[in-house]
Formats: structure tokens, C-alpha cells, sequence
């Protein structure tokens, strides 16, 4: 289906990445945004708020990030498409029920505006510093899905990406921006409702006594209702079966994790979004997500402007992560230059994939700025920072 | 019986089958049942009803009544059941906890639940211990009474249930207890009722872990103790201060009108369209954004 035409500002805008995440979210559909103020998260409450009322929905400012979360995940099950956003401390905050999201299979979307970490750090300046707690924050195995944005235009789109990717695969998604993307005023361009794709919500309409919350089909991924709609549901945060009722033991408990690892594992090839760009050939190859893929790009045009083989490899999707891609890759290269405005998370993952076959260099920074491009372009060309 | 009660047999899940996880005693069956009595007599669909939870034994009541039933984190019932609400108005939406539940790790959610005034009920069993975790003291423990945490007597000061609730804003806060079962489902109608956000403190039993530390024969034993030491809220009036030491009223506390949050919410965005000033607000609030971008950007440049 396409968009509500409602919510959609169709036209060329000039908006900072948290405007443009807003503007997303509600030509997503999205009607429901409970927070608590964070800066450098703040414009996209703001803007919701100001935004909302007209579009027909809601926004709530909570007591406190906890309550955040909750609301949200309350909202989807009576029908919203609803979303959170937050930076670093809040995150932490979010994690209690982010959890609950993965284990009541909730759509729903949480945006972090990543600072400079830990605690309070850099309320005002960049990090990506959260990018492993983006994956095991959350107590618990589970797996999820997020994505990462690099310009406002980004914002927009992979806000709808997002909200589809909650919508079919029923996990929440993560929108893992930066406080450089989030306040870099920069032309986005809002489409015509008719051309944004939106994932509906896999409605149960079966006889409505037949209806069990985590009844699955070979998909693995259950049929949800409304509260209000006549299907009278249990859901819970306790492992449980198939009605959604407590089971407390280990047979149950495998197979319901197992469940909700399998429905994104058996899928990680489909969820992956990379933006490779000549990696034919490359004897070394730049990772990078999010504002620290641009500020890869000097490095290697200068690099390549030098002779060398330079391919780039932007991570759209940060989770699920694309061992796969990163595995054939090493049996190819020389060697991965991971980017990243931390000091070496997505680092780790690169090089267990590569498993030795290909040298994995890491161009760290503890964040509250970005990368200089001349340490990339060393990393590129030497090996040695 | 009455048609109220047969009404109320049918708000149980024939899914989930009796006995509950709560022990021999407990105090938490008969608020259940007073629940549903009072949902029974006001005539809901069960289909139009959300009953949401957090975490310890009053946790798990949503788990035994046909509704739509939502067990979420500890403390966090209120703050989940705020999103169910806002996003379906239609449904009758009751948040039921215990009292480490709404009022230790779910306070702050508790106080701004009850400012807010949102058309919700919250219903807080008051066994004065955490129950399902094996006795340990919580915010409601009288001062001087055992938790196995507080092996020598507990040296903290306990909540008043209600007066928090009043004074956080509740347009609605009553209390009764599972000694006083009708009167307790009566309150819970009348909370249901109630246009805004209602509390209904139903002072409970835990003999398992309250009682055998605080030398309480039985639970017979405690629900006597809820008949002898307290006192209607008309009766307590007329009463001094040094009468009611030890005792709790039984009663509606508050009851008080307020706009309520959907509401005025809708209000708002009814005028937004149609009150000129308010369209014109709304223009330049967007406006106000687009100069902010275009200030900086130039800043940039």
C-alpha cells in the first residue's frame, strides 16, 4: 500500500535530519510519539508535536524515557503506528522495554540521535558510540533491526524504511542517527503520497475465536490485533506459547527465542541494505555507517585520486549485521578500513567476519567531532594511523 | 446470585484454567473478583475492556480475565496502559499493580498518571510487602513491620496510597479493602465511572510473606484486622487525629472534575482547523522552523 495522504508534505524542504526524521515518521503513518526531552533528539519531538493534532494523532512528553517506551508499545497494540526518540541517556533508559517490544513482537520505532558517551559525555556534539548497545543493550538473546542515516534526505527515507521493516518482520526498529546528521540543515525532497511504499500491518482476520497472539505460520511471524476490535488477546513479557500464556520452562523458552532470532536470522540477506560502490577490484575496502560514511568520502577519492583501489561499503542496515557480504569480501581483499565515530565496535564484528582472510584496520574516534579525513586516507593507504 | 455475578463468571477466561498462581489466602482472588463485578454491573463489552499490568503477584491478574489483557514490565503498567488509551479512546482501560509495583519502581509513572488525568483507572493492591519476590519490605510497609529485608522492623515511613494519589492530582481516589469485598467493587464502578484519571487503593492481604513475619495467625486473621482498623471516611470526620493512628478510611477520598487529557487534546486540534488565531499559530510555528534552517545554514556557509 502507499501513504496516508494526510501526513505527507510532499515537496522540496529544507530541513535538519530531526525535522526530516519527523516528516518521515508521519508520512509513515506514524500517529503516536511518546518522549521525554534529550537533546540532540528534542527538534523531532518538537516537531511532531506541532505537527500531530492537524494530521489527526498524538503526542505525549512522558516522565521520564521508561515511560516512553511503554506508551509506545501500549499504542501499537491499540492500533498506532508509534514511535520514540532519544539520545544516549534516554537510550539506556529504553532498553527495559525495548526488550519487552522484542518479546511482544511490537512494531514500533525508537530513533537514537547518537552523542559523544558515556553517561552524560556530549550532549551537543556527535558519537556512534551506541552502536553495540543498539544490538545487546537489551537483556536477553534476541535479534533486531536498525538502520543508519547520513544526510536529512536519509532521515526521511530511512524512517519509512524503518517503520517497514517493524511492520513486516513485528520487532522494533532502530534509526541509529548522529547529533551531526540530526542538525545538518541540508534539501530533502518529500515524494507524492502515492509514491511511498508502506508495509501494512499483518492484520489476523480469521473467526475471531480461532485468534492466538503468537500462533505462527512458516514465516514466523505471528498475526496481530487491536485492542477493541473484538479479538480478546493475552500478551506478556514472560516467555510464553502460542495464547500468549506464561510457560516457565525450558522447552518453551527455546522455542520461542529460537523463534525470534530465526525470523530475522533466516532473513538477514533480505533486511541487509548496503551501498557498495567499487568494490570490483578494490584491493581495500572503507566501512562506514552513518555521518562517518561521508566524511570517508575525501579519503577515498584522494586515495583513488592516488592509484589506489578504494571501494566503499556503506552500511544502510547496521543490524542485522552482513557477515555474509563481509566473508566473501575477505576472501577478495587485502583489507577493511572500518570508520566509525567510536573507539571500535562495528570494528570487531568486521574482523570476526573476516576471519584473518582479510587485515581489518579500525580508524577510531572517541567522538565529540568527526573523523579528520587525512587519518582515514592514512588508514587507507598505509595501514599505520 | 445476583446477575451481576453470573455476568462476572463470563469476564474469566474459560482459556485459562483456575487455580491461579496466588497462594491459599490471598487477598488478590477477591479484588479480582470485585473487578469483575463492578465491570459486570456496568454493563461493558468485554471485547471494549484493556486490563494492563505490571510485574509481581497483582501482575498476573490480567492473565485470568477475557479482555484485552497486557503484562508488561515492573512499575511500567500505567506508562504502557497510557499509550493503550491514547490510541483507542473507546476502550475501558484499568491498570491493575501492587504496591512495590506502582508505587516504588513505578512512582514517578504513578504521579504523572494521576496529573495528567486521563480517562484510566489504576487499581493498587496494598499488601504492604513484595509478594512474588518473598517478603521484602516495600514502599507501603508500616513503620516498625517485618520484610525479610527488613529482618529487625522496617525503619522507612510508608506511603498513604490515596493522600499520594490525591495530591498528585487524581480527580478520582478511593479505598476499600478485600475484607470489604462489595464495597470495594462498588468504589471500582464508580472509579470506572469516573470522567478522568481514578485510583482505587484496595488494601490487601499477603499472609505467605506479610503475614507469617508479622505474626498474623492466619489470613482470617488479617482480613479481621482490615474490619477492625478502619474506618468510613464520613465516620472518620467526625473522629480526632489520635482516633485514627493505625487505621486507614474506606471510602471515595476525591472526586473532583477536571478536563480530561483526550479531551482537551481533541479539543485542541478541532480548534486548530477552525479558530483563525490558532490556524495562524500554526503556520508560524512551521515557519518559525523553516527560518531556524535557513539561519543556520547560513551560519554554516
Amino acid at each position: 500500500m502507499t501513504a496516508d495522504p494526510k501526513g505527507v508534505l510532499t515537496g522540496a524542504h529544507y530541513l535538519d535530519g530531526d525535522h526530516a526524521a519527523a516528516e518521515g515518521a508521519l508520512a509513515a503513518g506514524c500517529r503516536f510519539l511518546a518522549g521525554y526531552p534529550i537533546t540532540p533528539s528534542t527538534e523531532v519531538a518538537e516537531r511532531f508535536a506541532a505537527r500531530i493534532p492537524k494530521v489527526g494523532g498524538c503526542f505525549i512528553q512522558m516522565e521520564d524515557e521508561l515511560g516512553s517506551m511503554a506508551a509506545i508499545l501500549g499504542a501499537a497494540w491499540a492500533g498506532a503506528k508509534s514511535m520514540t526518540v532519544t539520545s544516549g541517556p534516554g537510550f539506556s533508559l529504553m532498553m527495559e522495554n525495548l526488550g519487552l517490544g522484542i518479546m511482544m513482537e511490537v512494531p514500533t520505532v525508537l530513533i537514537n540521535v547518537q552523542r559523544g558517551g558515556p553517561s552524560t559525555g556530549l550532549p551537543t556534539l556527535p558519537g556512534q558510540a551506541d552502536i553495540m548497545q543498539a544490538r545487546w543493550g537489551s537483556h536477553g538473546d534476541y535479534e533486531i533491526i536498525a538502520v543508519a542515516p547520513s544526510s536529512p534526505q536519509e532521515a526521511f527515507d530511512y524512517m519509512i524504511m524503518a517503520f517497514n521493516f517493524s511492520e513486516k518482520y513485528r520487532v522494533p526498529t532502530l534509526v541509529m542517527m548522529d547529533e551531526c546528521v540530526g542538525h545538518m540543515t541540508e534539501k530533502i525532497v518529500i515524494p507524492e503520497p502515492e509514491e511511498i511504499e508502506i508495509v501494512p500491518r499483518k492484520y489476523y482476520d480469521g473467526p475471531k475465536e480461532d485468534y492466538l497472539p503468537y500462533n505462527v505460520d512458516t514465516d514466523m511471524i505471528p498475526w496481530m490485533v487491536k485492542a477493541g476490535d473484538g479479538y480478546r488477546f493475552h500478551t506478556t513479557g514472560l516467555t510464553h506459547d502460542e495464547r500468549g500464556y506464561p510457560v516457565m520452562n525450558a522447552e518453551c523458552q527455546d522455542k520461542l527465542v529460537n523463534r525470534l532470532l530465526d525470523k530475522i536470522r533466516s532473513r538477514v540477506d533480505e533486511i541487509v541494505v548496503l551501498e557498495e560502490d567499487q568494490i570490483e577490484g578494490a584491493d581495500t575496502v572503507v566501512i562506514s555507517y552513518g555521518i562517518s560514511s561521508r566524511v570517508a568520502i575525501p579519503a577515498i577519492e584522494q586515495a583513488r585520486a592516488d592509484g589506489m583501489k578504494v571501494g566503499s561499503l556503506r552500511m544502510v542496515t547496521v543490524w542485522p549485521f552482513p557477515e555474509n557480504r563481509i566473508r566473501d569480501l575477505a576472501q577478495k581483499i587485502g583489507k577493511f578500513v572500518v570508520v566509525e565515530l567510536n573507539c571500535g565496535q562495528m570494528y570487531y564484528e568486521v574482523e570476526r567476519a573476516a576471519a584473518g582472510n582479510a587485515e581489518t584496520l579500525l580508524v577510531p574516534h572517541a567522538g565529540g567531532w568527526v573523523h579528520d579525513s587525512e587519518d582515514i586516507y592514512q588508514a587507507i593507504k598505509g595501514g599505520e594511523r | 446470585m445476583s446477575e451481576a455475578i453470573e455476568n462476572a463468571r463470563t469476564f474469566l477466561r474459560p482459556s485459562k484454567k483456575l487455580p491461579t498462581v496466588w497462594c491459599g489466602g490471598c487477598g488478590l482472588g477477591i479484588l479480582m473478583s470485585a473487578m469483575t463485578r463492578a465491570l459486570a454491573r456496568l454493563g461493558v463489552e468485554k471485547n471494549d475492556v484493556a486490563v494492563v499490568s505490571g510485574i509481581g503477584c497483582t501482575g498476573r491478574l490480567p492473565t485470568y480475565v477475557d479482555f484485552n489483557t497486557l503484562h508488561t514490565t515492573h512499575g511500567r503498567g500505567l506508562a504502557f496502559a497510557t499509550g493503550v488509551k491514547l490510541a483507542r479512546p473507546k476502550l475501558t482501560v484499568i491498570a491493575a499493580m501492587g504496591d512495590g509495583d506502582a508505587l516504588a519502581i513505578g512512582g514517578n509513572h504513578f504521579i504523572h498518571a494521576c496529573r495528567r488525568n486521563i480517562d484510566m483507572t489504576a487499581i493498587v493492591a496494598n499488601n504492604h510487602i513484595y509478594g512474588m519476590t518473598g517478603g521484602q519490605y516495600s514502599p507501603t510497609t508500616p513503620h516498625g513491620k517485618r520484610g525479610t529485608t527488613a529482618p529487625y522492623g522496617n525503619v522507612e515511613h510508608d506511603f498513604d496510597v490515596a493522600a499520594l494519589a490525591a495530591g498528585a492530582g487524581a480527580t478520582f481516589v478511593a479505598r476499600s479493602s478485600v475484607y470489604h469485598a462489595q464495597e470495594l467493587d462498588r468504589l471500582i464502578e464508580k472509579a470506572v465511572l469516573h470522567k478522568g484519571f481514578s485510583v482505587v487503593e484496595a488494601v490487601s492481604n499477603c499472609y505467605t510473606s506479610y503475614g507469617r513475619l508479622n505474626k498474623h495467625a492466619s489470613p482470617v486473621d488479617m482480613l479481621r484486622w482490615m474490619k477492625e482498623n478502619s474506618v468510613p471516611v464520613g465516620k472518620a470526620e467526625t473522629m480526632e487525629p489520635w482516633e485514627l493512628e493505625g487505621k486507614f478510611t474506606r471510602g471515595v477520598i476525591v472526586e473532583r472534575e477536571l478536563p480530561e487529557f483526550i479531551e482537551a487534546y481533541d479539543d485542541l486540534a478541532e480548534r486548530l482547523t477552525t479558530s483563525p488565531s490558532a490556524v495562524e499559530r500554526v503556520k508560524s510555528i512551521l515557519k518559525s522552523f523553516d527560518e531556524t534552517a535557513e539561519r543556520l545554514n547560513a551560519k554554516a556557509e
